[in-house]
């Protein structure tokens, strides 16, 4: 009851204050924009008489380009909408008067965190949504295993929005979002580390970006939801960039999810005990 | 379960550090039910961190206590609880009506009961033509008034006021103090924390003086005030022996002139006094009995350093 009311809250202020409208015109520039450009690549290759085949390849490459776009703005989502939801709320005493209500300080944080998760599915749905329909519609094309890589990316929204509230329960908002951005900057370039060192077959590269990815496993999902949706011959040529020569393995996804929910129980765990 | 025999609030020895910082050292206390109690103090005296752990919003480094019979901190027995804090800041993109139901809803109140007690409580702190306007388009004093709603939605047993007068004219002020009467005689207790004193003089039973964290004194309010009672009186014809005549009733007498100050421990011995000054052949043009204020007091107590 008390966490679907804060729930509520938490989606309304988003709506109210007008973040979410920004958020989706935005989007909805980025995926003309984007459609745009796919419009005038397609009527090229076809023009120029392109094998299907490798049409097809050049399609999924353009898909994962924005598909790639996509998981960025949905971790962006997720960090700078809630980032001082819970460290802004108690700066400013704005949470006082709800913990002295009847409720339970897990309730609050559940509730925030299912507000912000529900505004991020939805987000993602729309973006998502967006670039694979502007896709088909021009060129009747769709990547394989859409729903298993469009729900990593989702996984990884949802892992970066677990951390930003488990920071935001200890420090400060500042203190906060160099701590998320840091740990997302880490598994960016660690996530690169290892891309580069696996086309070049070093090991110790490698393996640096495997530690990247448990210090932080969100790249390594983004790279999973790649791997999931790429086309058969890029995965075996292994050059675009928005693949991964190095595929993380299943466990890690099964570690992210682990990770994401550790967050989220660290968070509540953490408000718990702090004085407000 | 809880019984309305035990005190509205007993602490014992509660403690809180912040750091090396001793915010509250030793507080010990209790405020029966159905009083108004007036919790003073200078600034960072540890008033506000104290009823925050009354609320459970500061788990106490020790000591421990109960409100409402129930242990520090226990979510259920907030049910029963209104809270205005001093520093108070609402989520300001909701309306009026809509940040009331809000606060309803987490107290557990269902919609037809809110449809029914928002507006009252709206009219209650002269809201009601504010009900849909934005809380961010309102002034200080406003927030302090649907503050004060929010505090009384749940027609609470115990009210928590964290210096409710601070933001408020004179008009909000006589309203809290209407407000804080109307509570008492409906046997609410009220935990007054204020440094207004003049405010707290005229509204409560009982007062604690803290400082440093901890009570210096705490008493009734009458039987604070009424051991002191300074008697200015303004006549002429005030002969030595008349004045020394005067000591019978007060071991501190001054005269200067036509002014006389002496000290009594009550006032029933003045129409005594008079009749004697008027005996002794002395016009009286006007003899004026001065309680001590809760300032004189405060200070008294608390001393002129305001705890620093």
């Amino acid at each position: 009851m008390t966490v679907a009311i804060i729930a509520r809250l938490t989606f309304r202020e988003a709506a109210r204050r007008r973040i979410l409208l920004a958020a989706l015109l935005l989007g909805l520039l980025f995926i003309i924009v984007y459609a745009l450009g796919f419009y005038f690549v397609n009527a090229e290759i076809q023009r120029e008489g392109t094998r299907p085949l490798e049409q097809n390849e050049i399609r999924n490459f353009l898909t994962m380009a924005g598909l790639y776009v996509v998981n960025f703005l949905t971790v962006m989502m997720a960090v700078l909408t809630s980032v001082d939801t819970l460290s802004g709320e108690i700066a400013s005493g704005t949470i006082h008067t709800l913990v002295a209500k009847p409720v339970r300080r897990w309730e609050i944080v559940l509730g925030k965190w299912l507000g912000f998760g529900g505004m991020l599915t939805l987000y993602l749905a729309l973006m998502a949504g967006g670039v694979l329909a502007a896709v088909f519609l021009i060129s009747g094309y769709s990547p394989p295993n859409l729903l298993r890589g469009v729900s990593l990316i989702w996984l990884n929204g949802l892992l970066l929005l677990g951390v930003s509230f488990s920071g935001g329960a200890t420090l400060s908002t500042l203190a906060n979002g160099v701590l998320v951005f840091g740990l997302y900057g880490v598994a960016f370039v660690g996530g690169w580390i290892e891309h580069i060192g696996s086309l070049l077959q070093n090991q110790t590269a490698v393996d640096i970006g495997i530690l990247t990815s448990l210090i932080i496993p969100s790249e390594a999902l983004w790279r999973r939801a790649a791997f999931e949706m790429q086309s058969p011959l890029v995965a075996a040529a292994g050059f675009s960039p928005f693949s991964a020569p190095s595929v993380p393995s299943p466990m890690m996804v099964i570690y992210g999810t682990l990770y994401a929910g550790a967050a989220l129980l660290l968070a509540i765990r953490q408000f718990g005990r702090r004085d407000l | 379960m809880s019984t309305n025999s035990e005190p509205a609030i007993r602490v014992t020895g509660l403690r809180k550090e912040f750091g090396d910082k001793v915010a509250v050292a030793n507080l010990t206390l209790d405020v029966e039910r159905g009083e108004v109690f007036g919790f003073l103090g200078p600034n960072g005296a540890g008033k506000t961190t104290a009823v925050k752990m009354l609320l459970g919003l500061i788990f106490p480094s020790s000591g421990s206590g109960s409100v409402l019979g129930e242990p520090l901190g226990d979510h259920r027995t907030r049910a029963k609880i209104g809270f205005l804090p001093e520093h108070f800041r609402f989520h300001d993109w909701l309306t009026a009506e809509e940040f009331l139901r809000l606060h309803g809803s987490l107290y557990h109140m269902d919609g037809a009961g809110l449809d029914h007690r928002v507006p009252e409580m709206l009219e209650l702190v002269g809201l009601a033509p504010y009900a849909n306007k934005r809380l961010r388009a309102f002034s200080k004093g406003m927030l302090q008034r649907v503050g004060l709603a929010q505090a009384l939605l749940n027609d609470p047993e115990l009210v928590i006021l964290d210096e409710p007068t601070s933001g408020l004219d004179p008009v909000g002020r006589r309203m809290v103090r209407d407000i804080i009467r109307t509570l008492k005689e409906k046997g609410t207790t009220v935990f007054l924390n204020s440094h207004l004193l003049s405010e707290v003089e005229i509204t409560c039973d009982r007062v604690a003086f803290i400082k440093h964290g901890e009570v210096l004194q705490s008493s009734s309010l009458q039987s604070l005030v009424a051991g002191e009672l300074t008697v200015e009186v303004r006549a002429r014809n005030l002969r030595a022996e008349v004045v020394a005549g005067l000591g019978r009733w007060s071991e501190n007498v001054r005269a200067d002139g036509d002014r006389l100050t002496m000290t009594l421990i009550g006032e029933q011995e003045l129409p005594e006094i008079n009749r004697y000054l008027v005996a002794m052949g002395v016009d009286v043009y006007s003899l004026k009995p001065n309680q001590l204020s809760l300032e004189d007091l405060f200070i008294k107590i608390v001393g002129t350093d305001g705890g620093l």
